[in-house]
């Protein structure tokens, strides 16, 4: 975490120093001002639903991604396939289309078939990042259950538990630690990836960088602290994984 | 009738890995109480048989069926596989969770017994592969022959008819496959109908009621240990018993 540290403040400093050079006009977020302050706060507050979206679409990815998984798995080709078939077809379409797809498409498509709901560009953007997260969750979980020795299993079966048990309380608990670190990442990649909410008007960070920008054409801080922002929120999350990690004794080589 | 019945009857049963026969048309019943030593070159079928007994290998062909239940379905898996225990040559403990935890997992939740039920039924099991003290352990604290007992007595938590074992001592080192084969033999002494797969002659001669020599997925030559050792039928068999007993 030092190292983390110092590359921050490393960071800060090369950019305040350029500060002096007349490119800079920090005043456009000087807390000191009444202006920079409340832009400061408008800013900020996308916090709240970047993180909210990153969140629900990373439980919503786990839980699609452990459904797709484990028939992925199968002995059975035909249960296999239909879960290969949804990883190497949302894994090929990128996350900036199929939002536009599920934000302006899926609306249709529902009515079409009867249902008549409006996607907003919260639930919208949830949506296309889970979908889209899922497919990579699916194959971390199949990699992280593969891992497991298959005498594993087989001592399951001698001891009498059934697929889900065995699942439960001998494979996933053992899993579980060799698939956080992977599991860590693909949070930190839905937590980048939101900023694209902020082109179906999601008021997220980006979002609200963008509005700023334009009404206060200072492009250069205003996208400096963007970056810093999710710079914090992605060190926070990776301190929090180191920690889960070694309470759950991820690290095996010790 | 299941009490009627052989303990293990095979009949005609053959698997394939692909293009490769590992087994060919096997014969083999049991008797209840009986006490089978499986030997044989690596390659020879020998594990592959017993690993058909509770399907963890599926069959291609051949009737299986244990304690009277016929291999049909996967019901009767189940219900076969609740008569039998195994024990593995890598032990299998799941390592994740401590010794007890490990023998009251089945119990509890294959068979529905309390906590507290399930561990007085492992501490008892436990005092008989005698290491009940290394109860709150977890599987990688102890020595490969503790393991090895620790997964004997986890098989035993469920209370099987029949114990199969899987090369039980191949992996453990030489000083601690004694302890492993005096719980198997008191195993044997008490009466429990039992396959072993083994390259341990002197535990053989000592506990098995019959011998099997399999080579290239059929079962070659079978007699009692007396028989099996001083006067063995067939050329390989006595080539293998040569190789195996020189030293």
């Amino acid at each position: 975490m030092t190292f983390r540290t110092a590359l921050l403040l490393g960071s800060l400093f090369v950019l305040a120093g350029c500060s002096s050079s007349g490119n800079w006009g920090w005043y456009v977020i000087d807390p000191t001002t009444k202006n920079g302050a409340s832009n400061i706060r408008f800013l900020l507050n996308g916090f709240g639903a970047t993180i909210l979206l990153s969140v629900i679409a990373a439980f919503m990815s786990m839980a699609i991604g452990m459904m797709v998984a484990l028939p992925g798995m199968s002995s059975n080709r035909w249960i296999r396939l239909p879960s290969r078939i949804y990883i190497e077809f949302v894994r090929a379409i990128p996350l900036l289309p199929m939002l536009f797809w599920v934000f302006y498409g899926l609306p249709v498509v529902l009515k079409s078939i009867g249902i008549n709901v409006s996607i907003d560009a919260f639930w919208g953007a949830i949506i296309t990042l889970a979908i889209s997260d899922s497919a990579f969750t699916a194959e971390i979980y199949r990699s992280g259950i593969q891992s497991i020795n298959k005498g594993q299993t087989e001592a399951a079966k001698t001891v009498g538990l059934t697929y889900g048990q065995t699942m439960r309380y001998v494979i996933l608990p053992q899993a579980i630690r060799r698939i956080l670190p992977p599991l860590a990442n693909q949070f930190i990649y839905i937590v980048k990836m939101s900023a694209f909410a902020s082109v179906i008007g999601m008021q997220e960070l980006t979002r609200r960088a963008n509005e700023l920008v334009v009404t206060e054409y200072r492009p250069l801080e205003i996208y400096t602290l963007l970056i810093l922002e999710y710079l914090v929120l992605v060190l926070i999350i990776s301190f929090f994984v180191r920690w889960l990690e070694r309470k759950m004794g991820s690290d095996e080589s010790k | 009738m299941p009490g009627d019945a052989h303990a293990i009857e095979i009949k005609g049963l053959n698997k394939w890995y692909g293009d490769y026969q590992a087994l060919k048309d096997i014969d083999l019943t049991v008797d209840h109480g009986e006490r089978v030593v499986v030997c044989g070159p690596s390659g020879s079928g020998k594990s592959t048989l017993i690993r058909c007994v509770n399907s963890l290998e599926a069959k291609d062909s051949g009737l299986i069926s244990v304690d009277g239940i016929e291999m049909v379905d996967s019901q009767s898996i189940d219900a076969i596989r609740s008569e039998v225990g195994m024990v593995f040559q890598q032990f299998n403990l799941f390592p994740h969770l401590t010794i007890l935890q490990n023998l009251t997992l089945g119990p509890m939740k294959a068979r529905g017994l309390s906590k507290a039920d399930a561990e007085a039924r492992a501490m008892q099991y436990l005092e008989r592969v005698r290491i009940p003290d290394q109860a709150h352990k977890k599987p990688s604290e102890l020595s490969g022959g503790q393991q090895q007992r620790v997964a004997i007595a986890r098989s035993l938590c469920m209370e099987p008819k029949i114990m199969l074992f899987d090369e039980p001592t191949s992996a453990l080192d030489p000083e601690m496959i004694s302890e492993v084969l005096d719980v198997i033999v008191d195993l044997a002494e008490e009466g429990m109908t039992m396959i072993v797969v083994t390259h341990e002659m002197g535990f053989a001669r000592k506990a098995a009621d019959r011998m099997i020599f399999m080579d290239h997925g059929a079962i070659v030559e079978t007699g009692t240990p007396e028989q099996f050792f001083e006067a063995p039928k067939s050329e390989r068999c006595k080539q293998f018993l040569s190789q195996i007993l020189q030293h």
